[in-house]
C-alpha cells in the first residue's frame, strides 16, 4: 500500500513538474552556440526537468532534493558537495577572467567532461544538441546572462619548450606564489590553511592533491592547467593569478604542477625523474593506494 | 493629449524636484551609535601559522565582528542616506584604498560609491587572495603576493560585500557599495556627521556587519542640524 502510494506521489510530483515549467522558467528564452550548433533553451527545458533537476533543484538553485537533508536522508544529503547553483551564475571551469561569465564553450565541456571529485557526471551519452539546448537553458536562470556578456577568454600562447629549467622556475615559482599554502609542499592538498578553506557557500573545500591521481576538475591537458590558475576558480578559494603570473613563467609552472602528479605518467614527470634530485623527490612520494583515491597512504 | 498631458505633469515634477536638490544644501545629520546588551568576546587571533604577521603584533589583536568604545558606543558602523538623496551621477574620482598589513584588513570596513575605484594593496611579506564574496556585483578572486603592485577594482552594483582571505581564515573586511556619497563610519566614539544635505526627507540607515541594519526618516528643513541616534540589540553569542 505504502509504495503504491509513493509511486503515486512521485507520478503526480512529476507531472506538477512537467505542467508548472512553462511558468516559471518561459520568463527568457535564451541561445547556445557551441561551434556550428545552435541550442534552445525550449528544448533544453525539457532535458532539465528530466536529467538535472534531481540535483540541480526545480528553480536551478543547487537545492535539488539529492542534496538538501529529507525525510529519507534526515542526517545527511546524498551529495557531499553542492550542485552549481545556477541563479548564482558563478562558474569554476571557465577560459575567461575571474568575475565574468563563462563562454558557452567552457559550460558544454563541463557537461562533457563531468567534474571529477564530485557527483557531477561526464553528459557524453547526450547528443552535441542535447548538451547544446541544455546550456542554452541553463542560462535562462540567471538575469547575468542577459544583462552581461561573457568576456574575452584569457590568451593561452604555445607551450614553452620543457626542459629541467622550465621545471625548477615552476618550483621556485610555486614557492614564491605560495601556492604550497593551500595545495602542500609536495602537493598533497594539506598546506597549512587547507583545512580551513570553505567556498562561497560556506561548505567546506579541499584544495586539489595533485598525487592523488585524480583528474583535475576543469580539464587534463596542459592547457587546461593554465587556464585553471589562470582564471581561478570562482566560488572557491582558488584565486585567479592572472594578474601576477608572466605567460612564459606560466608555464614553468605547469611544467612542475605536472611532476606533482607522481601517478600520473607525463613527460614533465620523465624528465624530472632523470634527473638525480627529481628521482630521489619522485621515490619518496610513491604511494600506495588505488586509482580512485581510497586508501592511499601517504 | 492625454499622454503630453502626463508627460507635461511629469517633467514638472521632475524639475521641482531638481530645485529642491538645487537649494540650499547647509543642513546635516548626526548622531550617535549604541548598543545595549551584552556584545560577543572577540577572540584574540592565532597567527602561528604566519610568522611573519605575528611578529608585527606583540600583544595578539582580536577579531572585529563587534568593536565598542566608552559609553557602550559601536565603532563600525556605516550610516547613510538610504532614500531620499539622488543616486551619485558619477563615482567619486578618487580611489578607496584596502591595505593588507599583518594579516588583516585597514580598514576593516571599507565604504565606496558604486563605480568609485578600489586600490587593494599588500603591504606583507605573504601572499594573501581577495575573495570578495559579492552576490549581487560578480563574485572574483585574486591572488597577490608580496611584491606585487596594487591593483584596482570596481562594483557597479550597491551591495555589503564580505571578503576573506582564504589563506588566512581570519580575515575579514565587508565592501560597502553605496548609491550615495552621503555617508560616514562611526569611530570609537560612535558619532556620525553626514553633512551637506538640501532641505528634504531622508531616510538613514545604519548598518553594522554583526547587528544587521536600521532605518530612521528624517527631514530636514532649512539649515538645521538633526540629530538621529541608533542602538543596537547587542547579543553575546
Amino acid at each position: 500500500m505504502r509504495t503504491i502510494n509513493m509511486k503515486l506521489i512521485r507520478l503526480f510530483l512529476a507531472i506538477l513538474a512537467v505542467s508548472a515549467v512553462p511558468t516559471l522558467a518561459s520568463a527568457q528564452q535564451m541561445e547556445s552556440h557551441i561551434g556550428k550548433v545552435t541550442g534552445h533553451s525550449e528544448s533544453g527545458k525539457q532535458l532539465f526537468y528530466r536529467y538535472c533537476w534531481g540535483c540541480h533543484g526545480f528553480r536551478g538553485d543547487g537545492n535539488g532534493e539529492n542534496w538538501l537533508p529529507t525525510a529519507s536522508f534526515a542526517y545527511e544529503p546524498y551529495l557531499n558537495i553542492q550542485p552549481r547553483n545556477f541563479i548564482a551564475g558563478t562558474f569554476k571551469c571557465r577560459s575567461t577572467p575571474t568575475g565574468t561569465l563563462p563562454t558557452d564553450q567552457d559550460l558544454y565541456n563541463s557537461l562533457v567532461r563531468g567534474l571529477n571529485n564530485s557527483n557531477m557526471p561526464s553528459w557524453i551519452t547526450l547528443t552535441a544538441q542535447n548538451r547544446a539546448d541544455l546550456i542554452a537553458f541553463i542560462k535562462t536562470f540567471s538575469a547575468r546572462w542577459k544583462n552581461d556578456k561573457p568576456a574575452d577568454p584569457i590568451q593561452v600562447p604555445p607551450e614553452s619548450k620543457l626542459t629541467i629549467e622550465s621545471i625548477k622556475q615552476g618550483q621556485e615559482l610555486f614557492q614564491k606564489l605560495e601556492c604550497w599554502k593551500c595545495h602542500g609542499q609536495e602537493g598533497y592538498g594539506d598546506g597549512p590553511s587547507a583545512s580551513t578553506l570553505t567556498d562561497s557557500n560556506d561548505q567546506p573545500i579541499r584544495p586539489y592533491n595533485f598525487a592523488s591521481g585524480s583528474r583535475f576538475k576543469c580539464g587534463v591537458t596542459n592547457q587546461d592547467l593554465y587556464k585553471i590558475f589562470m582564471t581561478g576558480l570562482d566560488g572557491t578559494p582558488m584565486p585567479s593569478f592572472a594578474d601576477v603570473i608572466k605567460p612564459d613563467d606560466a608555464w614553468d609552472l605547469v611544467h612542475f604542477l605536472r611532476t606533482l602528479q607522481v601517478t600520473q605518467k607525463s613527460p614533465e614527470l620523465t624528465l624530472w625523474g632523470s634527473t638525480k634530485e627529481g628521482a630521489a623527490q619522485i621515490a619518496s612520494r610513491k604511494i600506495s593506494g588505488t586509482p580512485t583515491g581510497s586508501g592511499i597512504k601517504q | 493629449m492625454r499622454t503630453k498631458l502626463g508627460y507635461a505633469a511629469g517633467m514638472a515634477v521632475l524639475a521641482a524636484s531638481t530645485i529642491a536638490f538645487g537649494g540650499p544644501s547647509g543642513g546635516s545629520i548626526s548622531g550617535k551609535v549604541t548598543y545595549e546588551g551584552t556584545p560577543a568576546r572577540q577572540k584574540p587571533i592565532d597567527m602561528s601559522k604566519e610568522p611573519s604577521c605575528a611578529q608585527q603584533h606583540p600583544t595578539p589583536i582580536t577579531t572585529e565582528t563587534v568593536v565598542v568604545g566608552p559609553g557602550n558606543t559601536l565603532q563600525n558602523v556605516v550610516v547613510y542616506i538610504s532614500a531620499g538623496a539622488p543616486d551619485e551621477s558619477s563615482a567619486p574620482a578618487q580611489a578607496v584604498t584596502i591595505t593588507q598589513k599583518g594579516c588583516q584588513y585597514l580598514p576593516h570596513l571599507v565604504p565606496m560609491v558604486v563605480n568609485q575605484e578600489l586600490k587593494v594593496v599588500n603591504a606583507d611579506q605573504t601572499s594573501h587572495n581577495i575573495h570578495p564574496l559579492a552576490k549581487i556585483n560578480h563574485e572574483w578572486n585574486k591572488s597577490q603576493p608580496p611584491g606585487t603592485p596594487p591593483f584596482s577594482e570596481k562594483f557597479d552594483k550597491p551591495e555589503f560585500i564580505p571578503v576573506k582571505c582564504n589563506v588566512h581564515p581570519w580575515m575579514h573586511s565587508t565592501f560597502a557599495v553605496l548609491k550615495t556619497s552621503h555617508y560616514a563610519v562611526t569611530a570609537e566614539t560612535g558619532a556620525f556627521t553626514l553633512p551637506n544635505l538640501s532641505p528634504g526627507k531622508y531616510t538613514v540607515t545604519a548598518w553594522h556587519e554583526s547587528y544587521g541594519e536600521q532605518t530612521q526618516d528624517v527631514t530636514i528643513s532649512g539649515n538645521e542640524t538633526k540629530t538621529v541616534n541608533f542602538v543596537f540589540k547587542a547579543k553575546p553569542y
